[in-house]
């Protein structure tokens, strides 16, 4: 063990407080979901109360379609992400593997597109998709998720592709393989890791995204953040079934990270530890 | 087996503005024999591994041909040119077992089962490596993996070897071993090999014909001996043996046979002599190997063909001492016989081997000498 200095006690202290600052929302938002409407309300906050599933038994009722915007918010998150990793290691094999002049310049244009704000884009892609018929259509969302996505995804694949020597290209293309078996059976199986946590991370993002699924989408196409907002109505806000549809949305996500945290960790610091 | 040709082969990374100048090889040309052992030999830098890469394919070339047996294969992809390298990495693949690394350029060749694990075996066999078929490359030690290396280039029975610096990696017992290792396998399996190295002893002891390469340019092609004996040129001269060639800069003299200045004077006997006949009053350089060098007791008359100077550092070996020589403004390095007793800062004269000595142009840094017509 080590010795405890003041400075360490401090230092951990302050890692509970942040700790504590970033879950406190997530923590609220569970308590809030078992409250009455009433409950939630109300300006003192209540942390000792009778919990109730009534917010939840509202949020899943029948017609209330926590069903059809799960299933749209799966085929989007799960469709782009597929589509994103499909598009994003050749893109990032090429670029790691064979570098030219401009590949520096094209990494840094493709995350220069996260640099804008969303809402800057917003009327010309509105524009577009009105014309190709694509709004409130989950083909289009799906296609902006991989988009939104795809800078992402090619930088994290480049940086574990980076890892790979070289020389294992080289040595697979003297033994004969052609590109794709150089990929398929040389450096994917090396890269996996990485892969899946950059693939994980682009499922989450999009699943979480709320921008554009509340903008270009109305009901056919609505995704879960659809769902919650619905939840803010004309009549007045609904704290209690809010939150119950918004633990709801996160459940399945978090779940999946749960699981997938090892595998996250290691992907995200492969390369550091080596 | 088979016969690589290089002619006029360039490479130059382009560029804005780069001309000939800027070549990163230049002008290759080399011929080998049927199952000969090339080394490739430089500073880092040379073009050595550039010119090996160039050969694999890796590397596409800016100008010349490169041919294997008579097929011009400068367009053909690595993988259709029939060769195997092994990398100074090893490259082996990480997530493979042994076997499957060595048996990856065969599944993608589509041979049957039976085959592939009869050639696997074959060659484990033959490096020894049989016992570790089933590791994975990350559980094995460096020598081992250098022997997965060179089993994976095997197994294919290519046309010709590349082997870009495989030893440097080890360490200096285990090179040596190693070093004797690839040369019985190369006179065993007699595949043209081309062996990339920075190091002159594995080239001068592996080698049958060596090319001492500098900023891109082929210095000389030779086989180790007579590089020793008749290096093309200064560079060659003092890149080839340890230590190294001394060099001390004079004129030839009016006797045409002799090269001299206020602090020496040697005189070159029988052909080497002969060959400075045309070179009367030209600043040249005489070198001198230290091996040619010996130690003259204090009262030995002779006194022609000797340097005089003042013993500076004194390195024994045990089996031979190493000194450092104070002449004039030279310092000379002398390997003298281990059971004298010679003392820093004491006079010294040492006695050259006149048969053995190199004379340069000072200027072109060319030999003056002319060797003998290869045998």
């Amino acid at each position: 063990m080590k010795d405890r200095t003041i400075g360490g006690i401090l230092l951990t202290a302050l890692a509970y407080f942040v700790a504590l600052v970033m879950f406190f929302p997530i923590l609220w938002m569970l308590l809030t979901a078992f409250k009455t409407e009433q409950n939630a309300f109300t300006i003192d906050p209540h942390f000792l109360f009778v919990p109730t599933l009534d917010s939840f038994r509202v949020a899943l009722e029948q017609g209330s379609g926590y069903l059809h915007y799960a299933l749209n918010s799966v085929v989007s998150a799960v469709v782009s992400t597929l589509v994103g990793l499909l598009l994003a290691i050749p893109a990032a094999y090429a670029m790691a593997f064979f570098p030219t002049k401009r590949t520096d310049f094209t990494l840094v244009w493709m995350v220069s597109t996260k640099f804008i704000p969303a809402v800057g884009v917003l009327i010309p892609i509105y524009l577009v998709y009105k014309q190709l018929g694509l709004l409130d259509n989950l083909v289009g969302l799906t296609l902006l998720f991989t988009a939104m996505n795809m800078p992402l995804l090619v930088w994290m694949v480049y940086s574990y592709f980076k890892d790979i020597p070289k020389d294992l290209v080289e040595a697979a293309d003297i033994d004969g393989a052609s590109t794709l078996q150089t990929m398929r059976k040389v450096i994917l199986p090396l890269a996996l890791p990485g892969i899946a946590s950059a693939g994980l991370l682009a499922l989450i993002l999009a699943w979480n995204e709320s921008f554009w699924s509340l903008t270009m989408t109305d009901h056919t196409a609505a995704t879960l953040a659809v769902y919650i907002a619905s939840f803010k109505s004309a009549e007045g806000l609904f704290w209690a079934k809010m939150s119950a549809a918004s633990v709801l949305t996160v459940a399945p996500i978090i779940v999946l990270g749960w699981f997938a945290q090892r595998q996250m960790v290691r992907g995200l610091t492969f390369g550091a530890v080596k | 087996m088979a016969i690589v040709e290089l002619k006029d082969v360039v490479k130059n990374y382009g560029g804005k503005g780069s001309d000939a100048a800027d070549n990163a090889v230049d002008r290759f040309n080399l011929t080998t024999r049927d199952g000969e052992f090339i080394v490739l030999v430089g500073p880092s830098g040379c073009g050595k591994t550039t010119t090996m890469r160039m050969i694999a394919g890796l590397e596409n070339i800016s100008g010349g041909t490169i041919s294997i047996d008579g097929r011009d294969v400068s367009q053909v992809a690595p993988k259709d040119r029939d060769i195997a390298m092994v990398f100074q990495s090893y490259a082996l693949y990480p997530h493979m077992s042994v076997f499957e690394n060595m048996a990856f350029a065969l599944r993608l060749k589509k041979l049957p089962d039976a085959e592939i694990t009869a050639r696997v075996q074959e060659a484990a066999k033959v490096l020894d490596i049989a016992h570790l078929l089933e590791r994975k490359p990350r559980a094995l030690s460096g020598g081992q993996r250098q022997r997965v290396a060179l089993g994976r280039a095997i197994v294919r029975q290519p046309q010709v070897f590349l082997m870009d610096e495989p030893l440097s990696n080890l360490d200096a017992k285990l090179r040596v071993d190693m070093r004797a290792e690839i040369v019985k396998l190369h006179r065993k399996l007699a595949v043209t090999t081309f062996y990339v190295t920075h190091d002159q002893v594995e080239a001068m002891t592996m080698g049958q014909r060596i090319v001492v390469m500098l900023n891109g340019k082929i210095q000389q092609i030779d086989t180790p001996q007579r590089l020793y004996e008749w290096p093309a040129n200064i560079f060659v001269a003092g890149f080839i043996g340890t230590p190294s060639m001394n060099f001390l800069r004079g004129k030839v003299g009016a006797d045409k046979r002799s090269v001299a200045n206020e602090h020496f004077n040697l005189t070159l006997t029988g052909a080497r002599g002969d060959a400075l006949a045309a070179h009367a009053g030209t600043e040249a350089v005489v070198g001198i190997r230290p091996e040619h060098l010996s130690y003259l007791a204090p009262n030995d008359p002779i006194t022609e063909n000797v340097l005089s100077g003042v013993v500076e550092v004194v390195e024994p070996l045990g089996s031979v001492t190493m000194i450092q020589v104070q002449v004039g403004p030279y310092r000379v390095t002398a390997q003298i016989e281990s059971h004298l007793t010679v003392a820093m800062g004491e006079p010294i004269r040492l006695r050259c081997q006149t048969d053995k000595l190199q004379v340069f142009d000072a200027t072109s840094e060319q030999s003056l000498l002319q060797a003998p017509a290869a045998s």
